[in-house]
């Protein structure tokens, strides 16, 4: 234990460079002497662009880290995550439906609001689903028919869109990135995703107790029926708050945990911190790539995150296989 | 060390699962200090017993008390610090170290006893399970026999006044029977209550003080161990041919059992 005491300091190091760069880099390079030059330029491109763009990225990051990191130790299951198992879908779908009713400019908090609440229906409908004592078969089954479901939702919403302006917005969701995000978008995202975090944070001493499975927590003393709609809660505002921002960004939860299981062990609740400071560095060193890359316009984040994410699905899958048959 | 005295009374207990009745009429009253053993055939009842005592089923009728107190306006910590459960085919979902493991058993005590007495009470159980020398290795690199230990390290980390042990012995070779049937004596001699469920006959006469036998959810037999495994009461119960062999100067008794009984 002691040896892996580092971890977070080093992590935390790790994200505090991320996103100064974060805020440095771009198509127009920020440096000191520009900063300190006080020019109205540079100082627009770092209040108005890079800084609400570094901030959401570390607060989506962190919290998709830690819903991953979560959802993995209530179900036992290290491919347990808000995106492949189809609550991101979910979430996207409730956002997509405000857009497509035309209520999402009633208000600011419509659409997020919307996004929150298709979270938590995916969360409800994944434990109602998969039950408990979820195997990989019944959890990968009933993430695939909760992606399908939103997906065709989405598609349905696409076809049927009443202009091209709400099929543009929708298009938006399907696609997660942290372009052109300004401090009125953080102010609806961060108090969804705090409270989120919170509750989720909140579930550690279920979560290591489950490590002893359903009835050695229940023995524990852990009230499961809580935790459950505790953790459906959390993940939800979660997820819904992020998406409602940033639209849909996958693998993070999948990624993030199973890395920090070789930094800080694999103790269910030991693992969310850990993994909510490395989602932040993973999404801002993501972002900083999407940047980066040469082209006319910049790839979208959500993309990315699925070109890594996919093929890490599929070789963590691919050593797990043995357990699993 | 010796805990205080704590007693369990079951009254007029009855659990059904649908319409059937699984458990019916039970009244026991446990002491700590003792080891009790609930043997019985297969789905008579014994899990669903344990699991009842252990607060985790509420029975339809009847009534279980915790020194006096009912069990169920216990509030679930409370009870888990008072009642430790190990379950048949225990679970264990992640690569934790032994130690961190063995620290689940601390998790009722939480916000009650400093990091220093959890530490404590990990080391003692430790100790006591001769496991100290794994305390950094994943569970999963154990084997059968050091896992179940470990995971009897776990529940007397809870140091808890009643132990409750659902098939404990199942999957163990011989050896690794009377190790931890020796755990579990020596918890009892410290003045825990130990309850298990138990299939092999002659290891249930060797360890437990006290014998409870259930047939079809109802009690057949309570008594010490050679008043309650009688060939009468085992042929009935189980439909074998089975004696009582008592052992010659001074070793422990051993049953035999010559087959399944032959109906006349």
């Amino acid at each position: 234990m002691t040896s892996r005491r580092w971890a977070i300091p080093a992590l935390l190091a790790l994200v505090v460079v991320l996103a100064i760069l974060s805020v440095a880099v771009g198509r127009v390079t920020l440096t000191w002497d520009m900063w300190k030059a006080q020019d109205a330029i540079s100082r627009a491109i770092l209040i108005e662009l890079r800084l609400p763009r570094a901030i959401l990225g570390v607060l989506v990051g962190a919290s998709l880290g830690l819903a991953g990191a979560a959802m993995q130790g209530y179900l036992r299951n290290a491919l347990a995550e808000p995106g492949t198992l189809g609550v991101s879908a979910m979430s996207a779908l409730g956002a997509v439906l405000s857009i497509f009713f035309n209520i999402a400019g009633l208000h600011p908090w419509v659409l997020p609001i919307c996004g929150v609440i298709g979270g938590m229906t995916g969360m409800a409908a994944l434990f109602v689903l998969s039950g408990m004592a979820a195997s990989v078969l019944t959890l990968v089954l009933s993430g695939i028919i909760l992606s399908a479901l939103a997906i065709a939702g989405i598609s349905l919403a696409l076809s049927l869109s009443p202009s091209p302006w709400a099929a543009g917005e929708i298009v938006r969701w399907m696609l997660g990135g942290l372009t052109d995000r300004s401090f009125d978008e953080l102010t609806i995202a961060a108090p969804l995703i705090v409270i989120g975090c919170v509750a989720v944070l909140g579930c550690r001493r279920p979560l290591d107790a489950l490590t002893l499975g359903e009835t050695g927590a229940r023995s524990l003393g852990i009230d499961l029926n809580r935790a459950q709609w505790q953790l459906a809660f959390g993940i939800g505002l979660i997820v819904g708050g992020s998406t409602a921002v940033t639209g849909v960004i996958g693998f993070v939860g999948l990624i993030v945990p199973h890395l920090m299981r070789s930094l800080v062990g694999s103790r269910p609740g030991a693992l969310l911190v850990p993994s909510a400071i490395g989602g932040a560095a993973l999404v801002l060193a993501g972002d900083i790539v999407v940047r980066l890359l040469p082209g006319g316009s910049e790839l979208e984040l959500g993309v990315v995150m699925s070109l890594i994410g996919a093929p890490f699905f599929f070789l963590l899958l691919h050593s797990m296989r043995r357990k699993l048959t | 060390m010796t805990r205080p005295a704590s007693n369990l009374k079951i009254s007029g207990l009855q659990f059904r699962r649908g319409s059937r009745v699984v458990l019916d009429a039970i009244d026991l009253q446990l002491q700590s200090g003792a080891v009790t053993a609930v043997l019985g055939p297969n789905g008579a009842g014994k899990s669903t017993l344990l699991s009842c005592i252990a607060g985790l089923l509420r029975p339809e009728r009847g009534s279980i008390e915790l020194d006096g107190t009912s069990l169920h306006s216990l509030a679930a910590m409370q009870r888990a610090r008072r009642i430790a459960f190990l379950p048949q085919t225990p679970e264990i979902a992640w690569a934790v170290d032994v130690q961190t493991l063995i620290g689940l058993g601390r998790i009722p005590f939480q916000g009650i006893s400093s990091d220093e007495q959890d530490r404590a009470a990990v080391a003692r159980a430790m100790a006591e399970t001769e496991v100290a020398q794994w305390a950094d290795r994943p569970v999963t690199t154990l084997s059968g026999g050091e896992r179940a230990r470990v995971l009897l390290a776990r529940v007397l980390a809870g140091e808890a006044d009643w132990i409750l042990a659902d098939e404990p012995f199942t999957g163990l070779d011989p050896s690794h029977q009377f190790e931890a049937a020796d755990l579990l004596r020596s918890a009892a001699d410290q003045g825990s209550g130990v309850v298990l469920t138990i299939h092999d006959l002659t290891l249930a006469a060797r360890i437990a003080d006290r014998v409870i036998i259930i047939d079809d959810g109802r009690m057949v037999a309570d008594g010490a161990p050679q008043d309650a495994l009688t060939p009468q009461i085992l042929r009935n119960v189980y439909n074998i041919d089975a004696q009582w062999l008592d052992g010659s100067n001074g070793t422990p008794p051993t049953i035999a059992i010559h087959g399944r009984a032959t109906r006349v």
